[in-house]
């Protein structure tokens, strides 16, 4: 999945060593600025009953729902495939365009909204649907393939476009000399893909699409810990083997499968879409204003101070502390377990469990991570940055695990601690880096769904915008999280530049 | 600027093929929010739309569905033509579609009641007054949409402290569902919780709760709560008097087993102004416009 990567090239010099150091201390000190504002207190009292309830139903998995289980699963894998195969033809479309600004613009501002939100958006207007579910998916990865294969577009050889003459940047040539010649990569990155969609296709079932989400969140909510149990184990084998059937080559079959499995079905029709663009959204007290222009932004200036004073500031201070913490977290987990799936450091049994480890720890929802940490440590930010650290730390963790393995070492190189420290590290640093910035949007994004814990961020205030029904304050202020996300992108970006990383697309 | 011109074209054709597929509710279909024992909705539910099938003579189908807003929305869109809301969710919904009514509430949503529960390390007691020594413990709602979870026990709040709730106590956290609730007070992760009184007599029963860690520390004065509710346009959709035979059949529900999915002992009549109330408590504190 990341053989792009595996193949960028290794050189590090005292100048980029100094690079590294001052952007690693830039994001400790943003770390000790956070971290008086953030509650980290600690209140146990009881959680044993519960945590014991919750080890035993992981112990004793109940399948005895094996119908109900079936075809969860499949509903996932359909909403997954059909979402991203919809995403790659679009975003494979775009990238044909993507050095005009607008196209990139578009493309950064689909991405930016999570999947969840653009399905809570969707079901106003396509009902609980497979349209919801899909282009929930599609939407997002359209943004993020247009983006990835964009850059492999751009990165082929430039020598057989140079030779034949100026016209180098027409879509005729790109078509048909770069497009061949990127092929590989963007099926390849497909693929990778297609793991990720899985895992957003299980989320959407928290809202409502009938996929292993649903009954995961079900069960979780009911405290049937044993069926909880069951349905996450099959997510594990799901992600866990999908190495060995995700190939390139069986991309079609199982599209057309999961079209024949799931076809297209929409609840609405023109007039809910003409309803949530012209009332829903519409800000509230706007809706019942009578006269001119100037009164009314006057009345619209004063909603917008509301929500300004009341949710948007709050909810981003909140989302940024919450997201920088955990991002620091997450470098941590990641550092100290990519050891473990490396073969610099493991032989074959050994990083057999590793992967295991790093498959259960990055497919566990969030939100059940949460829980227990809630359990355990009662409410505040702690358990909110455990959840995001431990599943993102486990993903930046397996790649930075696999990108170790083609650096090659002298026959006499040290082994254990020093290894780690003095040959292995100093070669990943960089790499270890760029795979942080590409998770900073991601954390973002994920500290939406922590309101169990209190701690009210702008994914807090969205949910509650949609539970209370108020699509105006739901839509402003996921513009609001698009445009942080954006600003994140943009600075991470920047980062990876003057780190002069030069980060072939695949890693994302 | 062609661009954007080509992308508008391309946008309002996908939307187009979007809709092309539209299945218009041939079927009658309702739905519940998902409030408590969410576990075998369908089988549960199932029998529901079998029943209501058998008495009216046309085919009933049930959808589950995730959040009250999930709920709400499959109403106002038609997804749905009949569904068992909670109080606040109910008249949400019947704000959004225009000559839809609530037809029946469970004999126990007359007198709702909310239970203020709370760990025994807080040494608070039950008491007939307003518990203020709630001030500055971490206290959990349940779903943010919920009328027993959220908008009472807020409601009760606000009004004895005169303040919000995050002025009062030091966390305010959002369970997502009242057994949640329960089993966090119950771990002392929050020391006092609002939750649904019928959730915690079930699970009382079932020998889920240890007295001995979480108890009741106060009642809400009681309220209207869940209600089915149908949209106006029914009987011009499916046949005449399609109102009538419905709300004739769930007012007739006798059978214990049926009834047991709501949990209720029998429906009777409701109207929309029964939930007058309900409706003024959620714009006192800002949950309706």
């Amino acid at each position: 999945m990341t053989d792009a990567t595996l193949t960028s090239s290794i050189n590090t010099s005292t100048n980029s060593a100094v690079t590294y150091r001052r952007v690693s201390l830039l994001f400790l000190i943003t770390l000790f600025i956070c971290l008086p504002f953030a509650n980290l207190s600690i209140n146990t009292l009881d959680p044993w009953d519960e945590l014991s309830r919750i080890g035993a139903g992981f112990l004793a998995p109940s399948f005895s729902n094996y119908q109900t289980l079936t075809e969860a699963l499949l509903n996932t894998l359909a909403f997954a495939f059909q979402g991203v195969a919809l995403g790659g033809v679009c975003g494979l479309i775009l990238s044909l365009f993507y050095q005009k600004t607008v196209i990139r613009q578009f493309s950064a501002f689909i991405r930016a909204i999570h999947e969840i939100f653009w399905a809570l958006i969707f079901i106003q207007i396509t009902g609980l649907s497979s349209a919801t579910g899909i282009l929930a998916i599609a939407i997002p990865y359209t943004g993020i393939f247009a983006k990835i294969f964009g850059e492999l577009l751009n990165e082929v050889d430039h020598r057989p476009i140079d030779a034949i003459g100026s016209q180098s940047n027409t879509l005729n040539s790109t078509l048909f000399i770069r497009l061949p010649l990127a092929w590989q990569h963007i099926k390849t990155y497909t693929c990778y893909r297609l793991e990720c969609g899985i895992r957003s296709s299980a989320v959407l079932g928290f809202i409502g699409l009938p996929t292993l989400g649903f009954h995961m969140e079900t069960y979780y909510k009911q405290g049937q810990y044993e069926e909880a149990a069951a349905i996450l184990y099959v997510f594990f084998i799901l992600i866990g083997t999908a190495r060995f059937w995700l190939k390139p080559l069986l991309l079609p079959i199982y599209v057309l499968a999961s079209i024949w499995f799931l076809p297209w079905q929409s609840y609405g029709d023109w007039s809910l879409f003409t309803r949530f663009i012209t009332e829903d959204i519409v800000p509230g007290p706007l809706k019942y204003a009578q006269g001119d222009l100037l009164s009314q932004s006057a009345i619209f200036a004063d909603w917008f101070t509301q929500r300004w004073n009341n949710e948007i500031l709050p909810g981003v201070l909140n989302t940024l502390i919450l997201s920088q913490i955990s991002l620091i977290a997450t470098g941590f987990i990641a550092l100290l377990l990519f050891p473990w799936v490396s073969s610099l450091f493991f032989n074959k049994a050994g990083r057999f469990t590793g992967h295991s480890v790093l498959v259960v720890m990055r497919s566990t929802p969030e939100y059940l991570l949460a829980f227990i940490g809630l359990l355990i440590f009662g409410p505040s930010m702690l358990p909110g940055i455990l959840a995001l650290a431990l599943h993102n730390g486990a993903i930046v963790a397996h790649l930075i695990g696999l990108y170790s393995q083609v650096l090659v070492l002298r026959d006499d190189a040290s082994t254990g601690i020093n290894r780690y420290f003095f040959e292995v590290l100093p070669r990943i640093y960089r790499q270890f880096l760029a795979f942080l910035l590409y998770r900073w949007e991601v954390i973002m994004r994920e500290t939406a769904i922590l309101g169990i814990l209190g701690i009210p961020t702008l994914g807090f205030y969205i949910d509650s915008a949609f539970e209370e029904i108020r699509f105006d304050r739901a839509l402003l202020l996921i513009l609001v999280a698009a445009l942080l996300n954006i600003v994140v992108d943009q600075i991470a970006t920047w980062s990876r530049t003057r780190l002069h990383i030069h980060q072939r697309p695949g890693s994302l | 600027m062609r661009l954007i011109s080509r992308l508008t074209v391309a946008v309002s054709l996908t939307l187009s093929v979007l809709f092309s597929a539209t299945v218009n509710a041939q079927t009658f279909t309702f739905t519940a929010i998902p409030d408590q024992d969410e576990s075998r909705l369908k089988e549960r539910f199932g029998k529901i739309a079998d029943y209501l099938s058998e008495k009216t003579g046309i085919e009933v189908s049930y959808i589950p569905v995730k959040s009250y807003s999930a709920a709400v929305t499959a109403f106002r869109n038609n997804q749905v033509q009949l569904a068992w809301f909670g109080g606040l969710s109910g008249v949400k919904a019947r704000s959004l579609v225009s000559d839809s009514k609530a037809i029946a509430q469970g004999y126990e949503d007359q007198f709702f009641e909310t239970y203020f529960i709370a760990h025994q390390s807080t040494g608070l007691n039950a008491s007939e007054a307003f518990p203020m020594a709630i001030e500055g413990k971490r206290f959990t709602f349940g779903s943010k949409g919920s009328t027993s979870g959220r908008l009472m026990p807020e409601f009760h709040i606000r009004e004895n402290f005169k303040k919000a709730p995050n002025a009062i106590f030091s966390d305010v956290g959002f369970s997502g569902d009242h057994s949640r609730t329960i089993a966090l007070v119950q771990a002392g992760s929050y020391e006092v919780g609002a939750v649904n009184f019928k959730v915690w007599e079930k699970e009382l029963s079932q020998g889920k709760i240890d007295p001995s860690k979480v108890k009741v520390i106060w009642k809400t004065p009681t309220y209207p709560d869940y209600q089915w509710t149908i949209r106006g346009d029914v009987d011009a959709q499916f046949g005449q008097d399609l109102t009538s035979k419905i709300t004739e059949a769930l007012l007739t529900m006798e059978d214990k087993a049926l009834l047991d999915s709501f949990p209720r002992s029998k429906f009777v009549t409701a109207t929309n102004q029964d939930y007058e109330p309900i409706k003024n408590t959620a714009k006192s504190i800002g949950l309706m416009d």
